[in-house]
């Protein structure tokens, strides 16, 4: 392993949590067990910190994030996760973490998998200023100063464009954790790992959102559906990689359905939703691409531009490269759910938002479809587990030494 | 109503309501031509449930996104019939409008150019001075938005000289014989805001301070292609007028608004500073949240309609302009018809969720 590391390249680097030193230092750091109680108090300690937090309070995200980090939280994704097997378990070593540039806490969610699993890690954070972002690192490095054996742990990183940088930290990684898009993932994959490294990618993807209209219209509030799916659509500007592009409905009563279903998001998304005056020109620009390639599509009269639905008569799998975001919907009436089989049987097909019953994709998983990872009640969507995108990352992150 | 028919008329002669007949009869009877001839365009009808017997007033027509003409290939003439394909100039790496002419829509566009133009300059032909490099027209069958435009306006030159090399050097000893030959004769310039900003005001500035000084108080110049890169060095179009007097007695100056995608319906700026919209044409600002009209005065996504095209379905278009009408009929230059100034291109959006930007700042 490299063990000395090039300085001048460290220094490249800004650090928002620890130092070129500390990152010289991390090739002789050892790994931890998983869910060690060094990590959960310290994890705890930063909930404490950020709930206390006036600034936080006004960031659903990150009090979210604070929650799933308390000690009981935490206790509760050991009880899932810890493995009662013979064999023991360590992190693996080093995870180097590329986080999304777009989704401002991401980070930490990837940063405390790392922890959690024995890891030291370097994450590069966003360098877009979000004030998420110096919530997290500010309550992260005061905290740290309570926990200083902590310290070597958590190297949180800022840097542009630089393959230098991105050179070293895989050259040490024993885990690279690249989030975001295809192009980031082709930028990464130009800077090697060693030999026995693995490396968890999380590439673009697309969600669809499955709605029973019988279902949903047994559902006495309706608002709080509106809410779910707003959070699972318009908070990230429908452009996450769990936000739905199409809605499938299923059922009998669909018409029915779609009406209050829109209607009541529609009030919801004027209330709540900063449009930008671009938006419905690339809302409209799509609409008009998708009735050129796929004849015998529908544009759903629309008030206005917030939400611009396109019916379209049949599923194929050109659908999906004439994505929008920000308020752009297919639509789909099924009657049997092996009508959107090419849909989930594109690898780029993620997380599957319900209404109803989960089981209903069922027959397509067990006829072994290529993509779905995830079926999740709708308003789920973004709800960050340590089982993301079809991979176990306590099963990555981990090393499995066995003891016969 | 045939095209021959609105060209037989004043450019700036009708009334609100004598110019709707006009442009509502006109404009619904090609939305039903391209939808007959341009299956892309009939599919987009198709999908927003058009009926073109809903149609009051030309204002109802549906709009095309501009930048649509850069994702797809929208003919509404055979490929035989095309003579020209007109493309703009987006800089590198970026996809370009492709506007596909043929005989009737290309030669209708020169003659609406010729009458909306000779409004401003006289129907005489001058002697031309081309603010611009020679080779940017060298393709002619090709036609980025630079050259077409420069070919355009060549129709009201007699005698042409391009007042740069290929390299934007200023011809200075080429433009003084040009100057000395045509001495007190009206002479025409033309260019593209920015570059007559950059490689031609800053040269003339430089030249001064040599003793070198160019006397076109008979000149009148003509200049488009907006003021996007001026804004960033806080030049606004008093402080252009100004300096470029100040630096060589330049007075007579017209701006003008107009794309490749609906050429030679360009909006001349009259003597008050305001752009005109002439009976070829017209603009419709429109809010963004949900595209219908503005009022009078208040800021909006600028669609433009065009009684021309008759071989490509852009004659109502949704531009990524912001605009504001000013007033309808009674501008103080005399001229009828809507006037407006432009704000400014819409922002792009700021997107949350799992993009790309990192990488994307690779490919700058």
């Amino acid at each position: 392993m490299q063990t000395n590391l090039n300085r001048d390249v460290l220094r490249k680097a800004i650090y928002l949590t620890g130092s070129v030193d500390l990152a010289a230092r991390l090739p002789f750091i050892s790994a931890k067990v998983p869910f060690n109680d060094m990590v959960v108090d310290f994890l705890n300690d930063v909930s404490k910190v950020l709930m206390g937090n006036r600034a936080a309070k006004t960031y659903s995200d990150v009090i979210t994030f604070a929650f799933w980090i308390r000690k009981s939280s935490i206790l509760k994704l050991k009880e899932r996760f810890e493995k009662k097997d013979e064999a023991f378990y360590l992190g693996k070593g080093i995870a180097f973490h590329i986080a999304p540039s777009n989704v401002p806490v991401n980070f930490a969610y990837s940063l405390v998998a790392g922890l959690l699993n024995g890891n030291a890690n370097i994450v590069r954070v966003s360098s877009k200023d979000f004030a998420q972002v110096e919530i997290i690192v500010d309550a992260v490095n005061c905290v740290l100063e309570q926990h200083t054996e902590m310290k070597p742990y958590i190297i949180l990183v800022r840097y542009e464009r630089d393959k230098d940088i991105n050179d070293l930290f895989s050259s040490i990684a024993d885990i690279r954790v690249v989030w975001g898009g295809n192009n980031t993932i082709e930028e990464l994959r130009k800077s090697p790992l060693p030999p026995r490294s693995v490396e968890i990618t999380f590439s673009d993807r697309y969600s669809l959102a499955v709605i029973n209209a019988d279902s949903y219209l047994e559902i006495e509030d309706k608002e709080r559906v509106a809410e779910d799916f707003y959070n699972d659509t318009f908070f990230s500007d429908q452009n996450a990689c769990t936000s739905p592009r199409i809605v499938i409905w299923t059922g009998n009563q669909i018409e029915k359905a779609k009406k209050i279903f829109w209607d009541t998001e529609h009030k919801l998304v004027k209330k709540k939703y900063a449009f930008q005056a671009i938006q419905g020109v690339n809302k409209l620009t799509k609409s008009c691409l998708i009735a050129v390639v796929e004849p015998g599509v529908k544009v759903e009269e629309h008030p206005d531009n917030l939400i611009v639905r396109v019916i379209v008569p049949e599923i194929n799998d050109c659908l999906m490269d004439y994505q929008e975001n920000s308020g752009y919907f297919y639509e789909y009436d099924c009657k049997d759910i092996q009508e959107i089989r090419e849909l989930c049987n594109d690898k780029r097909c993620q997380t599957i938002a319900y209404i109803g019953d989960s089981k209903v994709v069922l027959p397509l998983i067990e006829a072994g479809v290529k993509g779905i990872d995830r079926v999740v009640p709708m308003g789920k969507t973004m709800d960050f587990d340590l089982v993301w995108d079809g991979y176990n990352l306590p099963a990555l992150l981990t090393r499995t030494i066995v003891l016969a | 109503m045939i095209f021959e028919k609105i060209l037989s008329i004043h450019p700036y002669s009708l009334d609100k309501e004598e110019k709707e007949k006009l442009l509502t009869g006109r404009l619904l009877k090609i939305t039903k031509l391209h939808q007959e001839k341009c299956l892309e365009y009939a599919r987009i009808l198709e999908s927003i449930h058009f009926d073109a017997d809903k149609v009051n007033s030309y204002t109802d027509l549906p709009f095309l996104p501009v930048r649509l003409f850069k994702e797809l290939e929208l003919r509404s003439v055979s490929k035989e019939d095309v003579v020209k394909t007109m493309t703009s100039s987006g800089t590198t790496g970026q996809a370009v409008s492709k506007i596909y002419l043929d005989r009737t829509t290309s030669s209708n566009q020169q003659k609406t150019m010729v009458k909306i133009v000779s409004e401003f300059t006289g129907s005489c032909r001058m002697p031309m001075i081309i603010i611009d490099c020679p080779s940017v027209v060298k393709n002619r069958t090709m036609f980025s938005a630079r050259g077409a435009g420069i070919l355009g306006f060549s129709i009201f030159g007699s005698t042409k000289i391009y007042a740069f090399d290929d390299d934007m050097k200023l011809d200075v000893e080429g433009v003084k014989k040009f100057l000395d030959k045509f001495q007190g004769q009206k002479i025409l310039l033309f260019g593209f805001t920015f570059m007559i900003w950059q490689h031609f005001y800053k040269e003339l500035l430089r030249l001064e301070k040599d003793g070198i000084t160019f006397d076109l108080s008979n000149g009148i110049l003509i200049h488009g292609g907006g003021w996007k890169k001026l804004v960033s060095e806080m030049i606004d179009p008093e402080e252009f007028h100004k300096k470029l007097k100040d630096v060589c007695g330049l007075e007579n100056i017209h701006d003008y608004y107009g794309m490749v995608e609906q050429t030679g319906c360009i909006y001349m700026e009259c003597e008050y500073g305001h752009l005109h919209a002439s009976i070829f044409s017209d603009v419709i600002t429109r809010r963004p949240i949900d595209f219908s009209e503005c009022d009078i005065g208040e800021r909006g996504i600028i669609q433009v309609v065009s009684t021309i095209p008759e071989s490509y379905p852009g004659h109502s278009l949704l531009t990524e302009d912001e605009g504001t009408i000013l007033g309808i009929d009674n501008c103080p230059c005399g001229r009828k018809g809507k006037y407006f100034k432009i704000n400014g291109r819409l922002k792009n959006a700021e997107i949350r969720g799992c993009s790309d930007t990192y990488a994307d700042k690779f490919k700058s």
